[in-house]
């Protein structure tokens, strides 16, 4: 097998605040294959979005960054030089954000912008870059692309202003491209249609794509990998299709059953809900995080917690299946 | 569940302080509002013991002793900051010149904030028509030269403490009205002001008792703002002559009448100037400190 | 860009401002025509205390003081749209003419005042916002802050101590040439610079937190363009707008600077005429300064609406 284009081993991230030390994202290693999509799922403030932006590099000054390995195609990028990382960000690996209504720069005209994200990497001519961007505005989808160049982000919806965004991350033709909750923004008529609309292209263009989100109605549909993070731990990783049908961790288990799935949630029957709160994350965190609000907590929760794995499905318990058996509905 | 949680580490919350106390670490550990403080108070202080501080009579001219240094100078005890040209002593002049200073910044600010809280409160709070009044008032009022406009008045009118005050109070509402009319808009759309109008309470009560206590920390910030501008324009009126006039004790006319021997005694421009200059710094320091601590986002 | 800047939306709103211009320009004639009648009596006034009934009642008859003040009103506003603003009671010369003289000095002093505000203020703004507490914040701090409690009378008479008397460098007083206006440059602008400076330290830090500075990181811009490119040219339209607004409050403040430095401009004159009793020079230099300011934010909105996009079409 070739090597991974992305390998991550042991990320942690800490963000000093007043009351000590929040460990944000504690020591998570996974791996991504070109052409692969990953799907990292969990709740808001489990560490998904600055997982994202520690691999571009685009974290906050204060927040402390710390891996064991993260390369690119083989690169470490912790140890890569600033004007080094600013090649490969827009370049081989760039990124969809959350908030397409305030992405874009008020100042400038969608053309600007988009052709921008071209010149900075490529020794190309404005006509040249001009070309692509509207080659690019029409492959996302947007009409009459050539006189939309010289329109401003204010004059554009949000899903329109998403998809200029997703034209300007393809802009360089990237190898890798991380989209943090790209639609949770924007209108559920609107979601499907930009979701579908990447998805389409990252297999169309060959890319590898990290998609951050909270619903795994998508992931079920896109994912090639799922990773599920809960507070700062990366609790169950592997192949979307293991993860789907054999899920061993509580976490995910009780995050499944939050969704309706068509064939298996019996209509009127009640969907699930995981009771309590996700713990602080200041100070040193021993055994298991999830055991607050685990049906299955016991006292040795409390200590190291064994790394079980199954080929490429990995997750964290004491219990040796993570309790599946107990939920097991009988055939 | 319950039982394995009762004491478990990952949810232990430290109980955190008051909202009280948090204002009162938040006003002890501020640097600039403490000093600002402690200044304009010393300065009352100083102003309203005035008659028992000073050690000479602030009118008194003495011909005899004219132009006597400072002690730093080479001066003597008698006169600690020295003597003017007309041998009154520099340093009564400087403390009866506090009065001055804080009076008329005083109550010219509490004019100018009871005429722009008026219109800022009312325009935030009626929209429509009486806010563009009243934006069209502050539009006229900030394209009116204040400095100009004081000295005519006052050269009009005569000068006296009294109509200094006046055209101070009259001219410096501008900045209260802005900022009372944007905090207004803020707390109007606010739902309890809803609710205590679904109840049926008279406007008066609304503005007094939903609207006023939630913007007067704004208010008093301006408050202190605005004195310290009063002060600075009176200083400044009456350094071009048209302010308060002699032989009262001002800071701004003290800097006028030794300007003219500035050439050998530079001292007699520098020290009331020195003393106007601590005095606004520290009301300033005192209102940007005040809008520190209160500001709603720093309140947790 | 021009074609932009007539749309029908930008040539609306830059004809309602325009009326509202107006407005606010007659009010303030009415205003600066009316201060002189607050004694009661502009005849006494003008003819000082020691004048006897009989020599105010002459001057009363001499200026028109005697018909009602509307109709003096009427008539002043009408000749002063035409440029006259009357004759000077003290150098008995047109009003106009006299003013029109001594301007040249005043928007000397008013320009290289805000050049100098906002050469300071601009890059120590965007410095302290690009290292909030460091060494650079702090100093841009304390220079608003201490600039903000300056006395301006008080700084330029030090300055006069230090950079004539005591080094001997620069002239105190005259406008003969460049090296006279230094001084003055210096405390009118420090003056400004305090509100413009927090404004774009204000401005800065929001856009740099801001999504789309993230966006432009994320596409591989160096951090100079993310800063520049993409930070001030945002941060910098509100700041436009505030030095429109202080370079009308500058002129209008102008009066102390010019009367320390013996700077014979308009607001000299001004000084002069308000120790004379002339109320002719009086009313048109308050009228011309509140114009000043008027013209001022009227070009700086709609300067606005050119560098801001959204307002350009909204």
């Amino acid at each position: 097998m070739t090597e991974p284009l992305l390998t991550v081993r042991n990320l942690k991230l800490d963000i000093p605040v007043a009351s000590g030390t929040l460990h944000a994202v504690r020591g998570i290693d996974f791996e991504l294959n070109r052409g692969e999509t990953l799907c990292i799922v969990g709740e808001s403030g489990s560490g998904k979005s600055l997982t994202s932006l520690a691999l571009m590099g685009l974290l906050g000054k204060r927040i402390l960054r710390k891996a064991d390995q993260m390369t690119f195609d083989g690169t470490e990028l912790t140890t890569m030089s600033a004007k080094e990382l600013r090649k490969l960000r827009g370049g081989r690996m760039s990124m969809i954000f959350q908030e397409p209504m305030t992405s874009l720069n008020p100042a400038y005209t969608i053309g600007d912008q988009l052709m921008e994200a071209l010149l900075l990497h490529q020794p190309v001519g404005r006509a040249a870059a001009r070309a692509r961007a509207i080659e690019l505005l029409e492959k996302v989808g947007i009409t009459a692309a050539e006189s939309r160049l010289g329109q401003y982000p204010h004059q554009l919806s949000g899903g329109l202003r998403q998809r200029v965004m997703i034209a300007m991350a393809l802009m360089c033709g990237p190898e890798l491209i991380i989209a943090d909750e790209p639609t949770t923004a924007l209108d559920v008529t609107i979601q499907a249609q930009i979701l579908r609309l990447l998805v389409d292209l990252t297999r169309e263009m060959n890319m590898a794509m990290i998609l951050i989100t909270h619903d795994l109605g998508v992931v079920a549909r896109v994912a090639d990998k799922v990773a599920v993070m809960y507070a700062g731990e990366l609790v169950e990783t592997g192949p979307a299709a293991d993860i789907f049908a054999t899920p061993c961790h509580p976490y995910t288990r009780g995050l499944l059953r939050c969704i309706p799935l068509p064939g298996k949630t019996e209509r009127g029957s009640e969907l699930g809900t995981i009771p309590g709160i996700v713990p602080s994350l200041v100070g040193e965190v021993e055994g298991c995080v999830f055991r607050t609000r685990c049906d299955y907590a016991e006292a040795a929760c409390r200590e190291a917690i064994p790394h079980r794995t199954n080929g490429a499905h990995r997750f964290r318990c004491i219990h040796p299946d993570g309790m599946r058996h107990a939920e097991e509905v009988p055939a | 569940m319950t039982d394995m949680n009762a004491n478990d580490p990952l949810l232990q919350e430290v109980s955190g302080p008051s909202p009280s106390q948090i204002l009162i670490r938040r006003v002890v550990t501020h640097q600039g509002l403490m000093f600002g403080l402690a200044v304009v108070l010393l300065l009352a202080l100083v102003a309203l013991f005035a008659p028992l501080l000073a050690p000479h009579d602030p009118y008194a001219q003495n011909l005899l002793a004219r132009m006597k240094p400072p002690v730093f100078l080479g001066g003597t005890w008698e006169y600690p900051l020295g003597t003017d040209h007309l041998g009154r002593d520099y340093l009564s002049r400087l403390i009866y010149g506090a009065r001055v200073s804080l009076m008329i910044g005083a109550i010219a600010a509490l004019i100018s904030g009871f005429i722009g809280t008026a219109l800022g409160v009312s325009a935030g709070y009626f929209g429509g028509k009486v806010d563009a009044a009243v934006t069209f008032l502050i539009n006229v009022r900030l394209a009116l030269p204040v400095v100009l406009v004081a000295l005519a008045v006052v050269a009009v009118m005569g000068g006296s403490l009294q109509i200094v005050i006046m055209v101070l109070g009259l001219l410096l509402w501008d900045r209260f009205a802005v900022v009372m009319r944007s905090s207004t808009l803020q707390i109007r759309r606010r739902e309890y002001v809803a609710a205590a109008q679904a109840i049926g309470a008279s406007t008066p009560r609304v503005i007094l008792s939903e609207i006023m206590p939630n913007i007067v920390n704004n208010l008093i910030v301006v408050v202190t703002l605005e004195m310290a501008h009063a002060i600075l324009l009176e200083a400044a009126l009456s350094f071009l002559g048209v302010g308060v006039q002699p032989p009262t004790p001002s800071w701004g006319l003290m800097v006028s009448e030794g300007k003219k021997m500035m050439l050998f005694d530079a001292w007699l421009v520098l020290i009331p100037g020195a003393v106007l200059f601590v005095l606004v710094l520290a009301i300033n320091l005192m209102g940007d400190g005040l809008r520190d601590v209160t500001a709603p986002e720093n309140r947790s | 860009m021009f074609l932009i800047l007539w749309s029908t939306p930008v040539l609306n709103f830059i004809l309602k401002r325009l009326m509202l211009a107006a407005i606010v320009a007659l009010t303030v004639s009415f205003i600066s025509f009316s201060l002189m009648f607050l004694s009661g009596d502009p005849a006494a006034a003008l003819a000082g205390e020691t004048a006897s009934g009989e020599d105010i009642e002459a001057i009363r008859a001499l200026y028109g003081f005697d018909r009602p003040m509307l109709v003096q009103y009427w008539e002043w506003l009408g000749s002063a749209l035409s440029g006259d603003f009357g004759q000077s009671y003290y150098f008995k010369l047109p009003v106009a003419s006299l003013i029109a003289d001594r301007l040249g000095v005043t928007m000397t002093l008013g320009v290289c005042g805000i050049s100098f505000a906002l050469l300071t203020a601009v890059p120590l703004g965007v410095a302290a916002a690009i290292r909030p507490n460091s060494f650079i914040d702090r100093l841009s701090l304390f220079l608003s802050v201490a600039g903000q409690a300056m006395p301006s009378f008080w700084f330029g008479l030090i300055l006069i101590v230090v950079f004539s008397i005591k080094l001997g460098l620069l002239p105190p007083s005259g406008a003969n040439s460049w090296r006279h206006f230094i001084m003055p440059t210096i405390v009118l602008g420090y003056y400004a610079m305090p509100a413009i400076m927090r404004l774009t330290r204000a401005g800065m830090l929001d856009v740099l937190s801001s999504d789309y500075i993230r966006t432009a990181r994320a596409k591989g811009a160096s951090e100079t363009r993310v800063l520049f490119k993409h930070g001030l040219r945002n941060a910098i339209i509100p700041v436009v707008s505030l030095a429109a607004v202080q370079m009308g409050f500058m002129l209008g403040g102008s009066i102390v600077v010019e009367s320390i430095f013996a700077l014979h401009g308009a607001g000299f004159l001004a000084w002069e005429s308000i120790g004379r009793n002339d109320l002719p020079t009086v009313q048109a230099l308050i009228l011309i300064f509140a114009m000043f300011y008027i013209v001022f934010t009227f070009l700086a909105d709609v300067l606005n609406a050119w560098l801001d996009p959204r307002m350009r079409s909204s």
